[in-house]
């Protein structure tokens, strides 16, 4: 049986054939206008996706200086002098912060109990109507109850008083809260899949060592659990970054940040600024339309934090331990 | 101490089938099997439908298959046995160009379909004439009416492709359930969905859903691996059943099974055809050292 | 190992829970807080203008100025609203958009899984997931500086512009512009989520029907896309959802005037301005402290609201009938 008795290939002058496409030109015609249209529209995406991509890039690299990352935003009709986007991009990152810090909290211990207590059922089942209803309205729908909650007299230390005593409703914190609210069904979902998937018997092990429900999910669940909670995470952080409907309704529309009132932190909260996407807004001919190269160049920022996002959602799901790969 | 370690007795004498009446209930363990029809079918309904010369299979860099030569025929069964990797379903899958479809994939040699070159026919066309069965039942995730009626409308004439329930399609999904053994069993609702029915059912809806098309020739990759006892009975009496208007291809790793269905028996090892002849020849007086090793329990 | 900590008791467990429950619950509350909210103060704009409130009958962009000066229009009571030709847009943008990206995703999703050669799938992977990724206000910025100006230079006639000029002015931000910029945006998650159904959808079915001599491009039409339905009408009402949804982007594009395209117009209506739903309340925004304003815009964010949860149960209700087979997205 050894291997030196088998022949190693055919004898030399024997045609070998190399197994060929399926070709299409015995289909009906039917399928062949199919399988063409299929590979035309195919392309055609192709195409527009990079060329999106490199026009993207191209206006964004002519018209980005390092100069726009470093300076504010200063009002001016003139090119030259109207500064760059600091204050957009501290704004962006203000937003997402406080959006964050609200959220993740709130969203992992919602999915949490979802996935593993669900008691009342009556009420685990209207939660989780109201995540996905959440899920699906409107951003401006969002925002408007956000005004009318924070426009409410006793709210008024969470943004400023106008001379008449009426109160702005527009701050930081404001557009925090409420992108707290946009981004928490992605922050539940991924979670959440994540819990289902674990397998029982991590459970039962724990409970058979004696430990409570609480410090299971504390010790052994959550931390098996930390790729998913980093890309819904990171989900919503990409989500709170791309929306502007709630930064023009919920945080005023001065260009560079301002702090009302001399707390420095809680200042900043009161106060109100702009985001990228608001400066993109405003410096497109929507808005002002002053300077549409500073638009391609903060809009070139923007999809470079998009872009690196999304390879932190590509990194965090592939490392850790996988139960179900 | 460690216990000794047991060795199995291996017997290397030549295996002798006993007779045994048919219809024997209680099956016996496996070193006797029943055979399931004591005749062969009569000389003049055999006819010869593939002829495979000299072929030579590889994927990517490793030949699969090496220098086999057969020959399969309507009104006889032909069981292809072997250890795993000796090739025999690469073997099987190129008689309905089902190795095409991976990438990489290399052929020398000849087969032919009643005489013309299956490489020359237009390959979905191959595919209505030579059928397959699958290891795994897979039913389509459809009603068992329209998974036995899938092939069919690409049939010309055989009803139109709008038109699902015209008589005549009717009357081939009857017809093929039936050959199959299925109808009794399904008659009562056929819009069902065929993922309810049972693992053996599923397989004979599958073998129906290959018949419907009316092939000449039926390739089956191993049918019963997955199939409990009584499944896979029914489905080697059907197999049996069908060698008359079918010629059938089986490729089996359970010698009981080859034994119990084949007419002739092709024994591959490492690719190569080692022994291939009728049933009584390679079962009772197998020329090869290697065949009466397989056979015998030695390896494998 | 031998100390039991304080927090490891089943009563701690007790309070645990109840603490969890009370989060969601609270969580619960604001949202249906937030949803009686907009429909308790929609009410007096649909209670003064009764179902005529989604009929035609005049100039939204008056109606609403009338409210914003506190001058109601002769005849009129100051809450006189006619939101028709903000639906119209809306379910002109939205419904055009939703149909032409379906299509086109679903043959898209078929290239890229099918007859793409590996090196265009692997680039076209991470594009996909990038251009999913990206802001609406992007897309605005393209719409607003590339395909608008395009648009108004090279589709647009004089003699076009002149045919209507009497009643609107035609540039290039119009229902077209917004229909295209929405198809571009929503084509890449409807592309993803196809291709990912695909993908998935076992090796077995397929084999099985090119065993049966059923070509490729019939298995998947028959086998491989019946079974990735559930994951299709996902992928359609998620879509749906962000197109009912988009304010800023069609704010920049679509036109910006409540002006319902007159299809009798021929060619020329698809060059005539629109204003969905969702742009209009952005574009109303400031003057939300008058309160008949207010309550206007709170109408239409009612509207939204409701059309959104309608779009989550139809597509509930399309995965139970697609799962009618049993097979899941």
């Amino acid at each position: 049986m050894a291997a030196a008795e088998l022949a190693p290939s055919p004898p030399s002058g024997t045609a070998i054939a190399r197994a060929p496409r399926e070709g299409t030109t015995s289909w009906p015609l039917v399928d062949r206008i199919g399988y063409w249209l299929c590979w035309t529209v195919g392309i055609g995406l192709c195409l527009v996706a990079l060329a999106i991509v490199l026009f993207m890039l191209v206006k964004g690299i002519s018209y980005l200086r390092i100069g726009l990352l470093v300076h504010s935003p200063a009002p001016s009709q003139i090119q030259s002098q109207s500064g760059g986007f600091l204050d957009p991009i501290e704004g962006t990152l203000i937003v997402a912060l406080i959006g964050t810090v609200i959220a993740v909290p709130v969203g992992v211990a919602i999915a949490t109990w979802l996935s593993e207590y669900r008691r009342p059922a009556g009420l685990a089942r209207a939660v989780e109507s109201a995540i996905e209803i959440t899920a699906g309205a409107p951003s401006v729908v969002l925002a408007l109850f956000g005004l009318l909650i924070f426009a409410q007299g006793f709210l008024g230390f969470l943004s400023q008083r106008a001379a008449t005593g009426a109160v702005y409703g527009r701050s930081f914190f404001a557009a925090g809260v409420v992108m707290a609210g946009l981004a928490l069904p992605l922050i539940v979902s991924s979670p959440r899949a994540g819990l289902a998937q674990l397998p029982n018997h991590l459970r039962e092990a724990s409970y058979a060592l004696g430990r409570t429900r609480a410090t299971t999910i504390r010790r052994v669940l959550l931390p098996a659990i930390r790729p998913d909670i980093s890309t819904g995470t990171v989900l919503g952080i990409g989500r709170i970054i791309g929306d502007t409907a709630i930064i023009r309704i919920l945080l005023g529309l001065t260009l560079t940040t301002q702090p009302v009132g001399q707390v420095p932190v809680l200042g900043l909260l009161r106060g109100t600024g702009s985001t990228l996407t608001s400066y993109i807004y405003e410096n497109s001919p929507a808005g002002e339309g002053l300077s549409p190269q500073k638009a391609y160049a903060a809009a070139f920022v923007l999809l470079a934090i998009v872009l690196a996002l999304n390879g932190l959602v590509t990194w965090t799901t592939n490392r850790g331990p996988r139960w179900t790969r | 101490m460690p216990p000794p370690v047991r060795r199995i007795a291996v017997d290397r004498d030549p295996y002798v089938a006993p007779e045994r009446p048919l219809g024997n209930g209680h099956a016996t363990p496996a070193v006797n099997a029943t055979r399931l029809r004591a005749t062969r079918a009569p000389a003049a309904l055999v006819r010869e439908r593939m002829r495979v010369e000299s072929v030579w299979l590889a994927y990517g860099e490793n030949w699969v298959v090496r220098d086999v030569s057969l020959t399969v025929r309507q009104g006889e069964v032909l069981a292809m046995i072997g250890a795993s990797g000796s090739g025999k379903t690469t073997l099987l899958r190129s008689l309905n160009r089902l190795t095409e479809i991976t990438d990489g994939a290399a052929r020398s040699g000849r087969i032919t379909l009643d005489g013309t070159d299956i490489h020359e026919l237009e390959v979905n066309q191959l595919r209505r004439h030579v059928t397959m069965v699958f290891q795994q039942p897979n039913p389509f995730p459809m009603s068992i009416f329209d998974n036995v009626a899938y092939a069919l409308a690409e049939r010309p004439g055989r009803g139109g492709r709008r038109r699902r329930r015209t008589p005549a399609i009717e009357r081939a999904v009857s017809d093929a359930l039936h050959r199959a053994g299925l109808y009794d069993e399904v008659a009562g609702d056929l819009d069902r969905s065929a993922m309810r029915l049972s693992g053996g059912q599923q397989q004979r809806l599958c073998i129906a859903r290959a018949l419907a098309a009316e092939p000449e020739v039926l390739l089956l990759d191993e049918p019963c691996s997955a199939l409990d006892p009584i499944s896979t009975a029914t489905i080697e009496e059907l197999i049996v059943s069908l060698r008359e208007s079918v010629a059938i291809v089986i490729v089996t790793h359970n010698l009981q099974q080859a034994f119990r269905v084949a007419d002739h028996v092709a024994f591959m090892h490492l690719g190569e055809l080692v022994e291939y002849g009728t049933s009584e020849q390679v079962f009772d007086r197998p020329a090869m050292q290697r065949t009466r090793d397989y056979i015998s329990g030695a390896f494998g | 190992m031998g100390r039991t900590r304080s927090w490891a008791t089943a009563k701690t467990d007790q309070r645990v829970e109840r603490a969890l429950g009370a989060l969601a619950a609270a969580v619960l509350v604001a949202i249906a807080a937030m949803l009686a909210t907009v429909l308790i103060k929609a009410w007096p704009s649909f209670s003064h203008n009764g179902l005529r409130w989604f009929g035609p009958g005049g100039d939204v962009d008056t109606q609403l100025r009338a409210m914003a000066e506190s001058k109601p229009l002769p005849g009129r009571s100051i809450y006189y609203f006619r939101a028709w030709p903000l639906i119209w847009g809306t379910l002109l943008t939205t419904v055009a958009a939703v149909l032409i990206a379906l299509v086109i995703s679903m043959l898209a999703a078929v290239f890229l899984t099918e007859f793409a050669p590996p090196a265009v799938r692997r680039v076209l992977d991470p594009v996909i997931r990038l251009l999913a990724g990206v802001p609406s206000v992007i897309y605005g910025l393209i719409g607003i500086l590339v395909i608008a100006p395009y648009i108004d230079k090279h589709l647009i006639s004089d003699s076009r512009r002149a045919s209507v000029g009497y009643v609107v002015q035609l540039n290039g931000n119009n229902v077209t512009t917004a229909i295209l910029i929405l198809t571009l945006m929503i084509l890449p998650i409807m592309v993803a989520i196809s291709a990912s159904a695909l993908t998935s959808v076992p090796a077995s079915w397929r084999e099985g029907s090119l065993a049966l001599g059923v070509n490729r491009w019939r298995t998947i039409w028959r086998v491989s896309l019946r079974t990735a339905r559930p994951a299709i009408a996902a992928a359609t009402v998620l879509a749906t959802a962000r197109a009912l949804g988009e304010a800023v982007m069609l704010a920049m594009v679509a036109g910006g005037r409540g002006f319902a395209p007159n299809l009798l117009d021929g060619f020329t209506a698809l060059f005539e301005p629109v204003r969905p739903l969702a742009a209009t309340i952005l574009q109303n925004s400031e003057g939300l402290t008058i309160p008949v304003l207010a309550h206007t815009m709170y109408a239409v964010a009612a509207v939204l609201l409701v059309s959104a949860a309608m779009l989550s149960f139809g597509g509930w209700y399309a995965k139970q009938r697609f799962q009618r087979y049993g097979v899941g997205a």
